[in-house]
């Protein structure tokens, strides 16, 4: 009943191509990070702020972004944007879904870590004479980044696994679209994507390391 | 000089402050008591623009602190607050809570603001803390650190709200103690405060607050001594 027989060595022979794979998986997850918290931030500045215009956009944003699947959110990134005639590469489509997505449960992290640190941290700077923007810059900030900072790397996780939805919009050169059509050329279905198992969870661990590192040396207070 | 010219301010429907009227020259240290809720705290937030007002006037050395031309931030850099609950920046050391607003506000270079804020720094006592985190300094420490970094500043003026009612009973001493050498040295100093013994000693002036009117002020053997108005006499009475 049970014949398979495992060719481990044809996965092995595709190792290098799949390492090149995961390259392009970390590259986009980085950068989804990246420009998510850079939108996260402005959408939580926006969510807490008294005009209507600022807090509306970001809201609809977050309520999106949080209550949809990931995988509608890269659909309607490539082929919803399809229709309307703007055509984004499965690359740059995969990149703003899953960035669109860290958008919103960052905003979400940061809001919780803004709610506390107590409003007299604010009144501080600003009575030593700093602007808004320079208080938050310099007193605010910082301490958000603190608290919300284990949240973002379960994010940053996050984020790498859901780049293997790529391969619906017809992304082939991260580590699920490598196997993917490797696989299409070998049928070693078990080991190929075995073997791609192996190497998220490598990375995924080797972010949290990282994160814990960094944390180590960022955090020292 | 500080001049406060009928200041009216409410929260909502509660009017905290009903026409305050003081001023208060160079070099003079004017403590401020009464109750809680009698407008105290809000009068000096006010004099620092946090907070803004109804009507009336606040000037400092002549600036109209709620005009519409001044540039808040830089008459703040003119006028030392201390909160009551120090309001330490958590993720800076000592040093860097003390150096942080020369540096960033005043755009002063890290060798100069250092060099004022390790005198400061000395100057309450703490000269051996700067390399260390807030948190790791107990609740006085924290507040003689929040002076210092007031007075990294060279303002003109330093307001202290309530400044030991949120430390232990054997703590406040040691932060008395430095608002006093503050006050030797010639600081114009408004000190809201529920210390009578701190008030009597080192104020030109008392004032007594209830609910927001300045019910009596003067010297403070008229207002220990022979106070002249009746509640402040009850409230005095309360205290003691």
């Amino acid at each position: 009943m049970f014949e398979y027989t495992f060719q481990w060595r044809q996965a092995f022979r595709a190792l290098p191509q799949m390492l090149e794979g995961a390259l392009v998986t970390m590259q986009i997850s980085l950068l989804s990070m990246v420009l998510g918290i850079t939108i996260a931030v402005l959408l939580a500045v926006g969510r807490n702020s008294k005009s209507i215009w600022l807090r509306a956009p970001a809201t609809t944003w977050v309520e999106v972004a949080r209550n949809t699947p990931a995988l509608f959110q890269i659909y309607m990134a490539h082929f919803g944007l399809g229709s309307f005639g703007i055509y984004l590469s499965p690359f740059v489509a995969l990149l703003a879904g899953i960035t669109f997505n860290n958008a919103g449960y960052l905003c979400e992290t940061f809001r919780g870590a803004l709610r506390a640190i107590p409003d007299t941290q604010m009144r501080a700077g600003r009575s030593l004479g700093m602007g808004p923007a320079k208080a938050f810059r310099l007193i605010i900030a910082p301490q958000m980044f603190r608290i919300a900072f284990l949240p973002t790397t379960n994010q940053m996780v996050w984020a790498i696994l859901m780049t293997s939805l790529g391969v619906t919009v017809g992304m082939n050169t991260d580590l699920t679209g490598v196997t993917q059509a490797l696989n299409s050329r070998t049928f070693r279905t078990f080991e190929l994507f075995a073997l791609a198992g192996v190497i998220y969870y490598c990375i995924a661990k080797a972010v949290m390391l990282g994160a814990r590192l960094l944390a180590w040396r960022l955090f020292r207070y | 000089m500080i001049e406060i010219e009928n200041v009216h301010k409410s929260f909502g429907a509660l009017k905290v402050l009903k026409g305050i009227d003081l001023t208060v020259a160079k070099g003079e240290v004017v403590s401020v008591i009464g109750g809680s809720g009698s407008g105290k705290s809000t009068l000096l937030t006010c004099i620092n623009g946090l907070e803004p007002i109804d009507s009336g006037r606040i000037k400092v050395d002549g600036i109209e602190v709620h005009a519409r031309g001044t540039d808040i931030n830089k008459l703040r850099q003119r006028i030392g607050i201390v909160f009551q609950q120090f309001n330490a920046f958590p993720h800076l050391t000592v040093l860097e809570n003390v150096t942080l607003a020369p540096r960033k506000v005043k755009g002063m270079g890290r060798a100069e603001a250092e060099e004022i804020a390790v005198k400061q720094l000395n100057h309450v006592g703490l000269g051996d803390k700067i390399k260390v985190y807030p948190g790791r300094l107990s609740g006085g420490q924290q507040q003689r650190m929040a002076i210092a970094r007031a007075l990294a500043m060279s303002p003109a003026y330093m307001l202290f709200d309530e400044v030991t009612s949120a430390l232990d009973p054997q703590l406040v001493g040691e932060v008395l103690d430095t608002l006093k050498l503050l006050a030797e040295g010639g600081m114009t100093m408004i000190c809201v405060t529920h210390e009578m013994g701190f008030a009597r000693d080192v104020s030109d002036r008392v004032a007594y607050f209830e609910s927001g009117v300045m019910a009596e002020i003067g010297p403070p053997e008229q207002i220990f001594g022979e106070a002249k108005n009746e509640a402040t006499r009850k409230f005095l009475s309360s205290v003691r």
